[in-house]
């Protein structure tokens, strides 16, 4: 539907969307219990993703880096790998250590996967230690990208193949699912999500699990490593479960891998915002349930078709303009445009199989710089934290979504899935489109409704 | 010819904690042991480099690489412009896998050339980092080239992450001013009275407290390198009476080689606490007068000083019954801190230990003399070992920078930011009575008291 517009031959960026592929499978390896996220490269590179997660979460993060140097990486950095994961080993005594390389490794061309074997055969104290390999080069997309590489690595590395157990016979846990959460999902939405998960009396596995280890909690003791997250024991276990849900397309690989691996079949959501996704959702945890959708989450259906009826008058025919990544650019947007908005202006960080449906006239592969130039005249701008100068710029309101979101508390708690969160969600923009309103003055008034009702029915026709 | 530049840099004659080191050591660099793989923490040259000449804020700043060195970064400081913005704009080449395969010099080229067009700044200053680093992108030349094409002064800042530390990077970025920018333009006018400062970089606007004060002595800030910066100011820096160089090492090779180049004398002076500010500003006053502006300007610093020492102790005293016997761990990583000490202890409270991380064997000896035998002196204090203290109640309040920031709270202990991402300007006398504000403020927060509170089910099961 939409008509994407990409410049590979742009030279500069201006104000970038993108934050780098390291700093999304490092975000990945957070979820992991017990789980030291490690970059291979330069230490500068780890000092800047660790800053930006610090100031997003509000949290200590540990990240560590194999400390790079010129010289070194000229020689090839094998023995700084070797000698980073013994001394987190030793230190931090982490059980998985996820390992990720950044544009200066995987430019000078190492192989990492022989190389990790050879140093588990020389270090036989690191037998309970699972080291994780995600290659991430710089070059190579953003966030949600390396995020989607890391996961498909934590599958083919720690689930094992066939049936879960050795004995090569162990049935499926009735009970039992898998979540492949995508990087568009807070901690808030995964807690939301169990939730509702477990009110069909399932027991689900979330890999990987930020609301265990980035939820704000107070551990009441010092922890060098992550606490809270997908345990290594729910990981081996996954093949066990009867069903897979894949919350975003950049999940559908680490789905697929677990497929073949176990042969747990799959389903993937795009995203979990508004009516239609849910019912589909919990259609779906009907099925694999046996069970009827209990009466807390029909309740909660009926207040977000309650939600809709009092909302939508301040969504219809409002221009929206969005720049996030890919899939939380399709969740945001159908979610938007499901309630009478039209996507003015959408521009995303990467390609990706989900552009296509974006509902838009008007999609750029790009930066910040190019949502500042095109959404002029629109009421509503969407957007990570380092929107909020264009916004105050342009005097356009600013929903602040994504990541980086370091000028607001409870960036991590923030839900937008389920009935519930997807009702709150109507209620947190429709306020701000209602502070907003066009003010009421004579001839402009009139005028500026006729424009923008035009636009929108003009814009409507062309992408339908 | 980075090579070059880095064995310079290395050798900084002036540098005493440098001068102090054997020949073996000075060869591996300003961090004090080689870091180790799985246990290293900071920021990489580039970092440095951006912090030193970013906060010219006229200026255009591109970073040629891939997307983590900017991408991850860009606008994450909080050092202030009275006026362009543009410094905040984040620029970067992006180099994607075909760039790398093919190289970005020519992408880099087109990047300047776009960046020109579209924001006509004074000035482009073009950051290296790794990865075109290491394929061989010719930043110098193409700088050259691009300089030549677009008639404008397009800066090489050749500072790539793994060369080294963030403090090397500082030294770099001081390189850069003096291989291509101070000295390539003459001031209007000049007075006897012109200064300039170096490496003060105006975060949450510390370099505005200080400003009045030069004002009323009729001391003019010819070029703030780089706080609240403008590139043509910068240009004209040669032309200063005195230097100062605030605080760090960060900036010593510029001073050097300035004093070198255009006789321009400097001193290392801080503007923490009362006592280091009154007296940056005689030094200032002396040098000055030494360099022939009229005498009376003494006598009119000695006026200032007086009246507002006596007007920052008037306005601290409140603090006093609130703040007197509570103790203070103070984890800074580099600023020293004296003055800072000094003030706290006149409040009454108690230090109970400081790092000396980036300290001189001097500073440590002083810092001893000030604190007493009871205090302790950290080099770097783990984080497992700084929550156990904490924990522990071996401290009421923690100064700190960022990266200590969780430990502490975590611990249920008060906490004051003094990180450069900090959003509370604490230079000159004012600063001094806003930091002590600060301090009082979080140790009386009526939070504390009830988060220590049991849950409901503690002591119940
Ligand atoms: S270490 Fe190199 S690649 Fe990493 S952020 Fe610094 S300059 Fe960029």
């Amino acid at each position: 539907m939409a008509a994407i517009i990409d410049h590979p031959r742009k030279a500069v960026a201006i104000n970038p969307l993108k934050t780098s592929a390291p700093l999304g499978a490092a975000l990945a390896f957070l979820g992991l219990d017990a789980c030291q996220p490690l970059f291979h490269g330069s230490q500068g590179c780890t000092a800047f993703a660790l800053v930006l997660m610090v100031r997003h979460f509000r949290e200590a993060i540990p990240l560590q880096t194999t400390a790079m140097t010129e010289i070194s990486t000229i020689l090839g950095g094998a023995d700084h790998v070797e000698q980073a994961i013994g001394t987190i080993h030793q230190r931090a005594k982490p059980r998985i250590i996820g390992l990720c390389t950044t544009g200066l490794t995987e430019t000078r061309g190492e192989d990492m996967a022989g190389d990790l074997k050879l140093m588990k055969a020389r270090h036989p104290e690191w037998q309970d230690l699972s080291v994780v390999f995600a290659p991430t080069p710089d070059y190579i997309g953003g966030l949600q990208e390396g995020w989607a590489i890391a996961v498909t690595a934590m599958i083919t590395s720690l689930v094992p193949e066939g049936p879960a157990t050795p004995a090569g016979c162990a049935p499926a846990v009735r009970d039992q699912i898998n979540v492949l959460a995508g990087s568009h999902l807070t901690p808030g939405d995964l807690e939301a999500l169990r939730e509702i998960i477990e009110s069909f009396g399932l027991t689900p596995i979330i890999l990987p699990d930020l609301s265990g280890s980035l939820d704000g909690h107070v551990p009441g003791r010092y922890i060098p490593h992550t606490l809270g997250g997908t345990r290594l024991e729910e990981i081996r276990a996954m093949g066990r479960s009867i069903h897979t849900l894949a919350i975003g397309d950049h999940m559908r690989a680490a789905a697929e891998a677990l497929a073949q691996r176990t042969g747990v079949p799959f389903t993937l959501f795009d995203h979990l915002t508004g009516l239609a996704a849910n019912d589909r959702l919990v259609t779906l945890l009907s099925e694999v349930s046996g069970r009827t959708a209990p009466p807390l989450l029909r309740r909660r259906r009926s207040q977000l078709v309650d939600a809709m009826l009092d909302g939508h008058f301040y969504f219809a025919g409002q221009r929206v303009a969005i720049a996030a990544e890919p899939d939380l650019l399709l969740a945001l947007s159908e979610f938007l445009t499901g309630l009478g908005c039209t996507l003015s202006t959408a521009v995303t960080s990467a390609p990706s199989p989900v552009l296509n449906r974006i509902p838009t006239n008007r999609l750029i592969i790009g930066d910040l710089d190019d949502l500042e130039r095109e959404a002029t005249g629109c009421g509503l701008l969407i957007t990570h934290a380092q929107g909020a100068e264009i916004a105050k710029r342009m005097g356009i309101p600013l929903f602040r979504a994504g990541f980086p979101l370091f000028d607001r508390l409870g960036a991590a708690h923030r839900i937008t899935v389920g009935y519930r969160g997807s009702r709150d969600l109507i209620f947190e923009i429709g306020n701000i489109f209602m502070d907003h309103r066009a003010e009421h003055a004579p001839g402009h008034h009139q005028r500026h409704q006729e424009d923008d009702d035009e636009y929108s029915i003009g814009s409507q026709a062309a992408a339908g | 010819m980075l090579k070059q530049k880095l064995q310079d840099v290395l050798n900084e004659p002036a540098c005493a904690t440098n001068q102090a080191k054997t020949t073996q050591d000075r060869r591996k660099g300003c961090s004090a042991k080689a870091l180790v793989p799985g246990a290293a923490a900071g920021g990489c040259a580039f970092d440095g480099a951006k912090v030193a000449l970013q906060p010219i804020a006229d200026a255009a700043h591109l970073v040629h690489g891939p997307i983590a060195c900017e991408g991850n970064s860009w606008d994450s400081r909080h050092a202030a412009s009275s006026g362009p913005q543009l410094y905040r704009t984040g620029l970067t080449t992006d180099l994607q896998e075909l760039d790398i395969i093919h190289g970005g010099e020519k992408k880099l080229f087109r990047a300047i050339g776009d960046v020109i067009a579209r924001f006509d700044p004074p000035a482009v200053f073009v950051y290296q980092t790794c990865v075109p680093a290491l394929i061989g992108d010719d930043l110098v030349k193409v700088c050259a080239l691009a300089a030549a094409r677009f008639d404008k002064p397009v800066i090489p800042v050749n500072a790539p992450g793994f060369v080294g530390t963030k403090n090397l990077g500082n030294k770099l970025g001081g390189e850069a001013l003096l291989d291509y920018v101070i000295g390539t333009r003459e001031p209007q006018h000049t007075t006897p009275y012109d200064i300039n400062v170096l490496g003060e970089y105006n975060v949450a606007g510390e370099l505005w407290q200080v400003t009045p004060l030069f004002e009323r002595l009729g001391i003019r800030l010819l070029a703030s390198i780089t706080g609240d910066g403008r590139y043509h100011d910068v240009c004209c820096a040669h032309r200063a009476r005195v230097n100062m160089m605030v605080c760090s090492q960060a900036l010593i090779n510029l001073a050097r080689k300035m004093e070198e180049r255009w006789d321009i004398p400097y001193f290392e002076g801080s503007f923490y606490g009362i006592g280091d500010t009154s007296s940056a500003l005689r030094t200032i006053a002396e040098m000055l007068v030494a360099r022939g502006a009229p005498a009376e300007l003494l006598a009119r610093t000695d006026a200032l000083i007086a009246q507002e020492e006596a007007e920052a102790w008037s306005r601290l005293v409140q603090y006093r019954p609130a703040l007197a016997g509570k103790r203070v761990l103070l984890y800074t990583g580099g600023v020293k801190s004296w003055s800072v000490i000094s003030a706290l202890q006149e409040m009454g409270m108690i230090v109970i230990g400081t790092s000396v991380r980036k300290s001189t064997d001097s500073d440590k000896q002083r810092a001893r003399e000030l604190l007493g035998p009871d205090a302790q002196l950290f080099d770097q204090i783990p984080a497992r070992e700084m929550y156990r203290m904490l924990e522990a109640g071996e401290a009421d309040i923690l100064i700190s920078g960022g990266r200590t920031q969780f430990t502490a709270l975590k611990a249920r202990v008060p906490w004051l930011d003094i990180n450069q991402e900090r959003h509370h300007a604490y230079a000159g006398y004012d600063g001094m009575v806003e930091m002590v504000r600060q301090i009082h403020r979080e140790l009386t927060n009526p939070i504390w008291s009830q988060i220590r509170a049991p849950a409901p089910w503690e002591g119940q099961e």
